[in-house]
């Protein structure tokens, strides 16, 4: 008995210490870097709280570099590293309060209503030198005319994924309408966030991306509503899984992540429909009240590394706006069409802006009209409940008072 | 006779089959070569250590255990004065008190947990007290619904118990701090520590509220593995239901085990 | 000689304090941000706007039901063989029963998940005999199933409870005296059970209708329920806290309101004791 249990030991702590060594060699990446700069804090025990999107940085996995663990070895500041699933849910725990972020990384028309609402840190350049390397057509965009609260941190648009094998071969995939095809009726995923499912509607009906008035939300709202009873679920990062396991046809998301999801399974291709599609840049941000900001900064422009840059992108499969980075990739990368699409596409491609406080309240009051949607109820329901519960009351009243009055005699 | 104990049996069986089917099916996967949660291609342990390299869920593990042992420690000091206390309290008095107690109980944890929430980030913005979500407000929102269990286990036991008792060993000397201590401890002990395994228990397994007043310095395991399901799904989410699986079966064995031999000794 | 020592209630004053600051204010500010609005003002709007969700409240109520009702179906029998099974093996099945209680809530929604995906593994044994691919997941029905699956314990536990004090003895007398087995049933069992019956319909319902993590995790969103409306609001995808408070306190009188009609069916005087 002894010797199977020594055995058994022996052999769990063999196959535990067979854990890989880090295969993404940290020293020679660390050479072509400012050590003054980056070692600043070594030892005074700091550490940033970064929250992103979910499967939006290199974390380690299949050999690529794990940007945080390089990160921490390199500045001594420990990252602790959290992640929301959409722009909404970043800002509702902004406001919400009570957590302390250094670094955000939100999407272009999040940054512009963050900088609104005065929610944001101005940056300070000086501490972030590895800006000369962001290409300058990404800087200066309308939501942070001057580059003083942002940096980018990757761009992309949004496509259309779907499983060659469920799709029938003649069916058009270049068309949003796809998302609404009877034929794929619960087999059909879509975004779990108002403005993405929302663009895509109004795309649709052939309004502009950002919506203009009330009218318009409105008629996306029906039209959301219509496919409702088509949709397998309101996915976000969930899709993965779905998409590559086929337990769905079609679904929209964002080109990077199709990229990823294509590798792993190779039944499925992208396609931008030709109503147009949304273009985006995620920016890397300070929030107001942050503790760490010299570190954060620190940790930005850590990003903005030629070959940190490089390696996160190829990894999560987004486009970089860091020009150097974009030269240390692969040409294979670089030529993809849907990670790095043609002039045309981008020219039919729309950033979204932030709207009005009226149309976000209307786009809001849409979407939960939306989720709470159900064709089955009818108002009617209400009072006759409420008769059957004042019924039941009543009865349950008269039936103790009889039975006290049994009792007493 | 003897068919009723066969459908009896069977009954059981089938319920059992319901209960541990997806169990055994997660446990049966985490030893699978793909990600795949329903095709198998082959057998590897690779998933069980990259699970234990995982510094998130393994600092997030020790978070819990750490939250859970303070936590209930504390609610079980508190709660047992309280029952005490509340036990002497006149008729209306005892009322009240123990119907507000008993409201975290009914209440569904959502509104708790919201409820905490929106305490914490009152007492940082209006009273300019810097409260971060963390490790303090976790423990305080831990406490929070761990007490009233306490309570609920104290007070049978109190009320079972010969108040006579602490009178007489007033009367033989005993100060009131000695005579509890000597006296009513002993009594309420078997209330105290189901009250305490019971707080442990809820907060080992606590999500909702803990959900709402957690920050992102400090995370609990029920909140670690929340954050898993919502993106490109690992089995080593399968290897961890596995071991909780194998752990708490140990522990509620060898629990079992322990009474049965308590009882078969005080049986003759 | 009963002396009164009233100085004991002062042992207490530490939790009263505790209970204040930490259950009473909470759901006062609750309260308060319901009725007013983001700048601070008093209002009713929050709780007009509830009424558009009459669809979701209704819908959490009546899945609620079902799965607490399904859930009382198949854990009386079970607690009753339980209870009349020879001692040793009471303890083996309840300790089978306790056991998944104890598996953290998530891992045993996601184990769900995993059998009913059209991929998963109940679809391809169904696939096996040609039973074509059943949508299960992302349908009202799992979100019941999940609720029966992660609430049958507590529902189980309260009926044996109950049932091991009613004593065999009882039973026999009631053959004895020439019932049938369904009078013994209704005249003797099922009134001694009740506060079982009642404590177990307590501990499902009221985390069955606030849930959001199984209406999340196998309703696929489209089945939202009171739960995801309110989480929705303030950690969501729509920042809203005034509306959040007004959906939770609507939440609360709702549970309040049936804890009182069930206390108004269980006819004994028990001093608020719910366990």
């Amino acid at each position: 008995m002894k010797k199977i249990f020594a055995a058994a030991l022996a052999a769990a702590l063999a196959l535990l210490g067979s854990v890989s060594v880090l295969a993404f060699d940290h020293q020679a990446m660390f050479e072509g870097m400012d050590a003054d700069y980056y070692t600043r804090f070594q030892g005074q025990d700091i550490s940033i709280n970064v929250y992103n999107w979910g499967e939006y940085i290199s974390n380690g996995e299949d050999d690529s570099l794990d940007v945080n663990a390089a990160f921490e070895e390199l500045t001594g500041i420990k990252v602790n590293y959290t992640f929301y699933a959409t722009n909404e849910e970043l800002y509702a725990k902004l406001r919400a309060g009570g957590s302390n972020y250094d670094v955000i990384i939100p999407s272009d028309y999040m940054i512009g209503r963050m900088v609104k609402e005065d929610m944001l840190e101005p940056l300070n350049k000086e501490n972030i030198p590895n800006l000369q390397y962001i290409d300058p057509s990404l800087l200066g965009m309308p939501y942070d005319p001057d580059t003083a609260y942002s940096i980018p941190y990757t761009w992309g648009t949004v496509v259309l994924i779907y499983n060659t094998t469920l799709v029938s071969p003649d069916t058009d995939v270049e068309t949003w309408d796809l998302l609404w095809n009877e034929d794929y009726k619960g087999n059909i995923l879509m975004f779990n966030n108002p403005r993405d499912a929302y663009g895509i509607a109004l795309k649709k009906l052939g309004f502009p991306l950002n919506p203009e008035n009330q009218e318009q939300i409105d008629k996306a709202t029906a039209l959301l509503k219509e496919q409702k009873p088509l949709v397998q679920a309101y996915v976000m990062d969930e899709i993965f899984d779905k998409m590559a396991a086929g337990e769905a046809a079609v679904a929209p998301y964002y080109a990077g992540d199709a990229l990823t999801m294509i590798d792993d399974n190779p039944d499925l291709a992208a396609s931008f429909p030709r109503e147009g599609t949304n273009i985006f840049v995620d920016g890397m941000c300070i929030p107001k009240g942050a503790k760490q900001k010299e570190a954060a900064e620190m940790y930005i422009n850590f990003m903005c590394e030629p070959e940190v840059g490089a390696a996160n992108c190829e990894y999560i499969g987004y486009s970089t706006p860091n020009t150097a980075s974009l030269e240390l990739l692969d040409a294979e990368i670089t030529s993809n069409p849907t990670a790095y699409p043609s002039r045309e596409v981008i020219s039919n491609a729309t950033y979204f802006s932030a709207l009005s406080d009226d149309l976000n309240k209307a786009l809001d009051a849409g979407w939960k009209e939306l989720l709470a949607d159900d064709e089955s109820f009818t108002f009617w329901l209400v009072p006759a409940l409420l008769l059957v519960a004042v019924i039941a009351s009543v009865a349950v009243v008269v039936r103790k008072a009889r039975k006290k009055k049994r009792e007493s005699y | 006779m003897k068919k009723r104990s066969w459908v009896n049996t069977g009954y059981i069986g089938l319920v059992m089959a319901f209960l541990y089917a997806p169990i055994v099916v997660m446990a049966v996967f985490s030893f699978n070569e793909s990600k795949s949660r329903a095709l198998w291609t082959g057998f590897t342990l690779d998933w069980y250590k990259k699970l234990f390299t995982n510094e998130v869920i393994l600092s997030s593990l020790g978070h819990t255990l750490l939250i859970a042992i303070i936590s209930a420690v504390i609610a079980t000091v508190i709660g047992t004065l309280a029952a005490i206390g509340i036990n002497a309290m006149g008729r209306w008095m005892k009322s009240l008190v123990l119907n507000t107690t008993y409201m975290p109980i009914i209440n569904p944890e959502i509104v708790t947990g919201v409820s905490l929430m929106l305490l914490f980030v009152f007492i940082r913005d209006r009273m300019g007290i810097p409260l971060e979500m963390g490790f303090l407000t976790l423990i305080l929102a831990h406490i929070t619904f761990s007490i009233p269990y306490v309570i609920l286990n104290v007070i049978p036991k109190l009320r079972q118990m010969d108040k006579n008792i602490y009178d007489a060993a007033l009367d033989l000397g005993c100060n009131p701090a000695m005579a509890f201590l000597k006296v009513v401890i002993p009594e309420i002990m078997p209330g105290v520590i189901s009250g305490f395994l019971m707080a442990f228990t809820f907060s080992l397994d606590d999500f909702i509220i803990s959900y709402f007043v957690s920050g992102p310095t400090f995370s609990t395991l029920p909140i670690t593995i929340y954050a898993m399901t919502r993106k490109k799904v690992s089995p080593e989410i399968n290897a961890l239901s596995t071991i909780v699986f194998l752990v708490v079966l140990g522990v509620l064995t060898l629990s079992n085990y322990v009474e049965a031999k308590r009882e078969a000794k005080t049986s003759y | 000689m009963k002396r009164n020592h009233a100085e004991t209630v002062l042992t207490s004053i530490p939790y009263l304090i505790w209970m204040v600051v930490f259950t009473v204010i909470p759901l006062l500010l609750v309260t308060y941000f319901a009725f007013t609005d983001e700048t601070g003002a008093l209002t009713m709007a929050n709780l007009s706007a509830v009424r558009e969700y009459v669809a979701v409240i209704f819908r959490s109520i009546w899945l609620a039901f079902i799965a607490t009702v399904l859930c009382l179906l198949i854990a009386y029998p079970l607690a009753y063989i339980i209870s009349r099974a020879p001692q040793r093996r009471q303890r083996t099945y309840l300790l089978l029963v306790m056991l998944p209680m104890w598996i953290n809530f998530l891992l045993r929604t996601y184990a769900w998940m995993t059998l009913l995906e059209n991929t998963g593994i109940i679809n391809r044994l169904l696939g096996i005999f040609g039973i074509g691919p059943l949508a299960m997941i992302n349908t009202q029905g799992a979100v019941v199933l999940g609720m029966v699956y992660n609430y049958l314990p507590f529902m189980i536990l309260p009926l044996y409870s109950v049932m091991t004090k009613i004593e065999n003895g009882l039973i026999e007398a009631a053959q004895d005296l020439g019932a049938p087995r369904s009078t013994v049933f209704s005249s003797v069992v099922l009134p001694l059970s009740m506060p079982g019956v009642m404590t177990g319909i307590t501990m499902v319902f009221v985390p069955a209708v606030s849930t959001f993590i199984i209406s999340r995790m196998l309703g696929g969103g489209s089945n939202m329920m009171i739960g995801d409306l309110i989480e929705l609001q303030f950690l969501g995808n729509a920042y809203n806290p005034n509306l959040g408070a007004a959906i939770s306190l609507g939440l609360m009188i709702l549970i309040l309101f049936c804890m009182s009609m069930l206390n108004q069916l269980n006819e004994e005087d028990k001093e608020g004791m719910i366990i």
